[in-house]
Formats: structure tokens, sequence, C-alpha cells
């Protein structure tokens, strides 16, 4: 079973309708039985990262979310990748759950380009990585983000390049992190979904 | 780089797909959910449902489709047509949307677009546009359906939009609409030296060309066609490897 971890931010059902259509077994709960009984994690998030971390800190789950990655994978998606690094910068500074060395600013790309980046943007794959194992070279995927990570070239699987350098797909041992949303990015996004049930 | 997007617009009435909005006589043409289905299929890189009903009953209806639709779609979905109020945005948006696109209210009430963007985020609220040459050298904003003029500058309201917060303009010529003779170059232009955010090319496309023409010749970020798609005569797929040839970066 996969337990999408409900701490209160963000459209979680996109996930479940994902997870749902590729007939993998999910359950959205907040019970942290369900989430040591899970054999992998995925933490979803939309807004901002200091409510987020306030919200997820409240619900205790933050503890158990520490101890369960230490044996089974945790995908975080969009939001939820970003508070896998140490420290956002979104509304002062906030600590993150530091499962990835790094931290989450504003982005600042060239050219005068919009934020949030919104839209289908290339992946150009960097490490290899078991997520990316469907995925061929330049796949497009489904972004919207303003803020984005800072971190080793070796925790970053996929940059996409928007007037910078975004990390979109990263990991460190059992903890993965999209920038991008797959459950919106059509079969690759799907594709990724699919590995992460496999892993 | 930001692949530019092609976009599938489904006018919905009663559950049904229709055609024929602006012309005498509406047909169904089929049922939007198998339809979305099969513009996900071939490649569409995003889904406009816009409900014409408008009116309570039709509303649930809309909702059930979205959520049918967002169950088996796994693309970003946007839903218009008679939203009015933050409460519709989030009925939306929970039945499955990603995008809830605002028109005629928007204009009566402009405060929709900052208050859905500050509750939903920006990224989620979509201003449409319907405008029309004035005769003075300029354009002016139409609401409900493109039969009323405001008297408002098609330039005073797209910087309003997104000073508000807005995340994406939909901008529909009037005069183009229909005639299938191609985008409102010169509108979307206009439009796009204006803004920041991404606008939408709408009305006037009837031929493969045409799409490669607005990417060509305006920074538009997306072009939204209905009837050409649902007519058959052409497949997102097909306009897709033409934009491939012509260098347009398209997933």
């Amino acid at each position: 079973m996969i337990a999408i971890i409900d701490y209160g931010a963000g459209n979680l059902f996109s996930v479940k309708n994902a997870l749902d259509f590729l007939g993998l077994e999910n359950k959205i709960t907040k019970d942290p039985d369900d989430l040591r009984k899970a054999d992998r994690l995925i933490l979803p998030g939309v807004g901002a990262f200091a409510d987020a971390m306030r919200m997820l800190n409240e619900s205790g789950l933050v503890e158990v979310i520490r101890e369960e990655v230490q044996k089974k994978p945790l995908l975080g998606i969009c939001l939820g990748m970003q508070m896998l690094f140490e420290k956002g910068y979104e509304f002062g500074e906030t600590d993150g759950l530091g499962l990835i060395k790094g931290c989450v600013k504003l982005m600042q790309p060239e050219g005068n380009l919009a934020i949030p980046h919104i839209g289908w943007n290339e992946l150009e794959k960097n490490e290899p990585c078991k997520l990316l194992e469907k995925c061929g070279d330049a796949e497009y995927v489904y972004f919207v983000h303003s803020y984005a990570a800072e971190c080793d070239s070796k925790n970053v699987a996929a940059y996409c390049d928007y007037g910078m350098k975004v990390p979109a797909l990263v990991f460190e041992g059992n903890v993965y992190g999209a920038q991008f949303h797959p459950e919106k990015s059509g079969e690759t996004g799907l594709n990724m979904l699919r590995c992460f049930a496999e892993l | 780089m930001l692949a530019k997007r092609i976009i599938p617009c489904l006018d919905v009435r009663n559950g049904k797909v229709v055609k024929g909005v602006n012309f005498e006589g509406v047909k169904d043409v089929g049922d939007p959910v198998e339809l979305a289905i099969q513009y996900n299929k071939q490649g569409a890189d995003e889904l406009v449902f816009y409900d014409i009903t408008a009116s309570y009953e039709g509303r649930g209806v809309m909702l059930d489709v979205v959520k049918r639709t967002a169950q088996q779609v796994f693309v970003p979905l946007c839903v218009g047509g008679g939203i009015a109020t933050v409460d519709d945005f989030r009925d939306t948006l929970r039945a499955g949307a990603d995008k809830v696109s605002v028109n005629s209210q928007a204009v009566k009430n402009p405060k929709l677009i900052s208050d859905a963007a500050e509750i939903f985020g920006s990224q989620c609220v979509v201003v449409g546009i319907d405008a029309k040459r004035n005769g003075k050298g300029g354009y002016s904003v139409f609401i409900n359906g493109g039969r009323v003029d405001m008297n408002l500058d098609l330039g005073d309201w797209v910087k309003e939009i997104e000073e508000r917060g807005a995340g994406e303009i939909c901008l529909n010529s009037i005069d183009t609409d229909g005639v299938r003779g191609g985008f409102d170059i010169e509108m979307l232009k206009f439009v796009c030296d204006r803004v920041n955010i991404p606008v939408i090319a709408s009305g006037g496309c009837g031929a493969i060309n045409h799409f490669s023409e607005v990417f060509e010749q305006t920074n538009s970020s997306a072009a939204l066609a209905a009837s050409l798609f649902h007519l058959g005569e052409l497949t997102v797929g097909e306009v897709k490897d033409y934009l491939k040839k012509k260098n347009i970066p398209v997933r």
C-alpha cells in the first residue's frame, strides 16, 4: 500500500486518481500506523513552504516519516519535494525535513522569464535514477512552481532549463522528490509512478 | 525551454460536448469524458471544458464530467463558464480541475481575480477575454459571450488582470472567432507586449498553418481550438508533428 500523507496542504486527489488509474493500492491518511504499515510513502503539497512545514509539524508525522524512510521509499511531489531539503526561504527561513542536503529559494531565471514557472518543460537527465527507467531522453513533464532547490548535482536525477538549471527530480537513498507533477504529466509521469511502485 | 501548448476546448451543454455555439443549430458531438480521453491520447497538453449550460443543474452535471475526466486523464484540466464566486472556484477545483477560467464575472467584479489568486494560487486562475476592434485603433472588452460592450480598454484590462494575480490570460478575438482565417495575430501581439503572464490564443483557427503562424509571430504560450479537433479535421498529434518540423518546441 502506498500512503499518501495528508497533513492539510494541497490537492491529494489528483495523486490518488493517478495511483487508482494505475491499479496501485493507496490510502490518503494522517494515521502514523498507516505510514508504518505502508510499503511506500508519497508526500504531496501545494502552497507555501512555511505554512506546509508548520502543518506537517503539527500533524505529528515528522518523526514517523524520518523513521520510515530508513526502511521504505518516499516520493515528495512539488512542495512535498521542496520540504525534503534542509531549509526553505519562502516567507522567511524555515527548517525542512532535511532528508536531502540543500535549500529552496525563489527562482531567479535569466531573460525576464515569468515566475511562476508553469507549463511543460523538458527533462535533462543527470545522475542515473530508477524512477527514470521508463523515461526517454527528452521527455516533457508539467511544472507549477516559483521556488526551486539548490543542491549537489549528485542528488539530481534530472534538471530542466528555465533561464536557469532547475533540479526537477532529486534523490538520496530511499528519498525521491519531483519538482513537477507526475500525476499531471501524462504517460511520462504515470511511468515514473509505476517505477516508484516497483522500487 | 517551455513547450508551446496545444489545447482542445470542449464546449459542454448538459453533459454533452456541442459544436456550433456561435452559429445556428447546436449539435451534440459526443461524450466529454470520451473526447477528453481521445485528446489526451493524441497528446493534448491541457484540456478546457467550457460550460455553456450556465444553470444550477448544469453546474452539477459539469462537475461530474470534470470528476470523471480527472480519474482518467492526467494532464491539466481547465474549467470555465458561469464561474462567479470564490465558492465556484473551490467546487470546480475540488472536482479535479487544475485551473478555473473566469470571464464576464471578472469584468463585473475584478476582485474575484485577486480573491481567487490569494486563496487558491495564481496558477489556477485563468482570465478569459472576448475582445473586438473598437474602430478607433484600439480594442474593447465584451462580456456575455461577446454580446455586451463594456467600454473597457483591452490594454488597461490585461494589466489589471496581471496585477490582480491571474496566472494566465486566454484571449479570444471576436473579430476572428468562427471565421477560421487564423488567430488574431495583431490583437495577440498587443496583449503579449503588455503582460508577462502566459497568453493563450483563441478564436479563428481553421487550418494547420495557423498554429505555426501564431507561435512564430506572437509570444503566445498556447493555442486553443475547438471545432477543428471535434470535427476530426486535424488531430492534436498532426498539429504537433507539423510544429516540430517548424522547429517550434512542443511536447
